[in-house]
């Protein structure tokens, strides 16, 4: 237990202490919502789709998510590169409680940004449909959190150094969030897309979200917590197995 | 009794052969110096021991523990000051020593009491609250040598626990370390380039070149056996004087070791 709590402890100082990284991370969710949300709006509207904010919403902040998530992750080559993944590994407790440790501390972390981002859309105008719900938001944004951390240390230990990370984030992370309609509905949108939507994790994420934040939902949120909750426990073990062979 | 048991072993990264075949062993209490010019095998062979690398071939035994199969006992056994930089830069001297005390299941009260004697003893204590990214890399060096001794393991493993250091900071580490050696019988298994150093503290020397070794026992039978009058000049005549590629540097090696995982 206390080497989960310190290793959890350790991700969240890391997070508070660098303001820069807090503040550069809200960049993008902001102009996303600020950008697309104002200058799509008129439009989404006439083809009636309602309040494009409201849409888009959720969308961001699952995007605000799965980045600060995903980096929480991948930290772990930075600490392989800084030589203080050693001293964890080394130390005479399993590789999985470390590996826990870090990865809830990397989705509080996300969580944390998740919800600054939800009071920042507040302010540009987004309002929560049931204020009832908003616990459950919070659950589907620790889970998105959780997958998403999980996977970046799932990555971290097979890549050993940041050369791969522009691979990742341009094959990997910018697909899933993209096809992930979190900025446009799926329905509708050609069957393709939509097929390629439904493998992508983050769309039930995305859905959750929406489910809980403004209502509507396309999976129902059953379907979306179930989708979620089974892959992130799929990826926390496969995650474990390969933090536990990381050979320094 | 033995503490550190080494058989044939070998550790081979593709073709290059890091380690080839050594045996050796150190005893309980004793305070072991593994010599030998840059690149000749030592980390690897200390990563090995310490559950970081597996080993090609070879028995391993570390406090009657296997590090392949019994790699949580042997954790338990050791503890380590790494050759390369093992800090967190993000947190403060203090946390950096609490995380490892707590990795380590030091109980709280010992903990406190130790962190704050190591920090006092390497005078770190006034910066214990500055984060150790603005630490000179003396001041780092310090601050990791008192972290590897806040569990009192029964193997402490220094792979050039001084280097960087000046002659005063050098002789104040050595002299808490072998009061350490003696008064809790702790194996003390170190590197160094400074010969002078290891003929003064260690009480069995093994001299290892092009992963082999090729000398072993005390600094008297070292001296002897090549008729010169100090260790340096054994440790030339043992292994030449022709100069060594620089062993990689951390992001050489992590080079190396991408251009492996593609290859596999």
């Amino acid at each position: 237990m206390n080497t989960i709590y310190i290793l959890w402890l350790r991700q969240l100082k890391r997070y508070f202490r660098s303001k820069a990284r807090i503040i550069g991370s809200l960049g993008q969710p902001i102009l996303f919502l600020v950008a697309l949300g104002f200058g799509m709006n008129q439009m989404y509207e006439k083809a009636g789709g309602g309040n494009y904010i409201q849409f888009l919403a959720p969308g961001v902040i699952a995007m605000g998510i799965i980045f600060t998530a995903l980096f929480s992750g991948i930290e772990i080559i930075w600490d392989r590169q800084f030589g203080f993944l050693k001293e964890t590994l080394v130390a005479p407790t399993s590789r999985l409680k470390i590996m826990i440790g870090r990865t809830l501390g990397g989705a509080t972390v996300a969580l944390l940004q998740g919800l600054i981002i939800l009071f920042l859309a507040f302010l540009i105008g987004f309002r929560p449909q049931n204020l009832l719900l908003l616990p459950l938001a919070i659950v589907f944004t620790f889970l998105i959190a959780l997958l998403f951390t999980a996977i970046g240390t799932a990555i971290a230990s097979i890549l050993k150094d940041m050369q791969g990370f522009q691979l990742i984030m341009n094959f990997l992370v910018m697909p899933l969030f993209f096809l992930s309609g979190a900025l446009f509905p799926l329905q509708g949108a050609p069957k393709a897309l939509e097929i390629i939507a439904k493998i992508d994790p983050l769309t039930y994420g995305v859905d959750g979200l929406r489910g809980t934040l403004i209502g509507v939902s396309q999976f129902g949120l059953a379907t979306d917590f179930l989708v979620l909750s089974i892959l992130t426990g799929l990826i926390l073990v496969l995650g474990a197995y390969l933090f536990s062979k990381i050979e320094v | 009794m033995t503490m550190i048991q080494v058989s044939n072993l070998t550790k081979k990264f593709d073709k290059f052969t890091a380690v080839d075949d050594i045996s050796f062993s150190v005893k309980k209490g004793e305070i072991f110096a593994f010599l030998g010019p840059n690149g000749a095998g030592k980390t690897t062979t200390i990563k090995i021991l310490t559950t970081l690398l597996h080993p090609t071939t070879g028995k391993i035994s570390l406090n009657g523990f296997d590090p392949i199969r019994e790699k949580y006992e042997v954790r338990a056994s050791f503890g380590i000051v790494f050759q390369d930089p093992s800090l967190d830069d993000e947190l403060t001297a203090y946390e950096n020593m609490e995380f490892h005390g707590v990795l380590y299941r030091v109980p709280k009260k010992i903990r406190r009491e130790r962190i704050e004697h190591l920090l006092k003893f390497v005078e770190l204590w006034d910066r214990r609250n500055d984060l150790v990214k603005k630490f000179s890399g003396g001041m780092k060096r310090r601050l990791e040598v008192a972290r590897g001794l806040i569990h009192h393991p029964k193997i402490l493993f220094l792979d050039e626990p001084t280097l960087g250091l000046d002659p005063q900071t050098r002789n104040h580490i050595w002299n808490y370390i072998k009061e350490l050696s003696k008064s809790e019988q702790m194996t003390i298994f170190f590197t160094t380039h400074y010969m002078e150093e290891a003929e003064r503290v260690a009480q069995k020397i093994a001299i290892i070149d092009h992963g082999k070794i090729i000398a072993e026992g005390t600094s008297k039978e070292l001296k002897e056996k090549t008729k010169t009058s100090s260790l340096e000049d054994a440790f030339l005549a043992l292994t030449g004087s022709t100069i060594r590629d620089e062993e990689a540097g951390f992001m050489d090696n992590l080079r190396a070791m991408r251009a492996m995982h593609r290859s596999r």
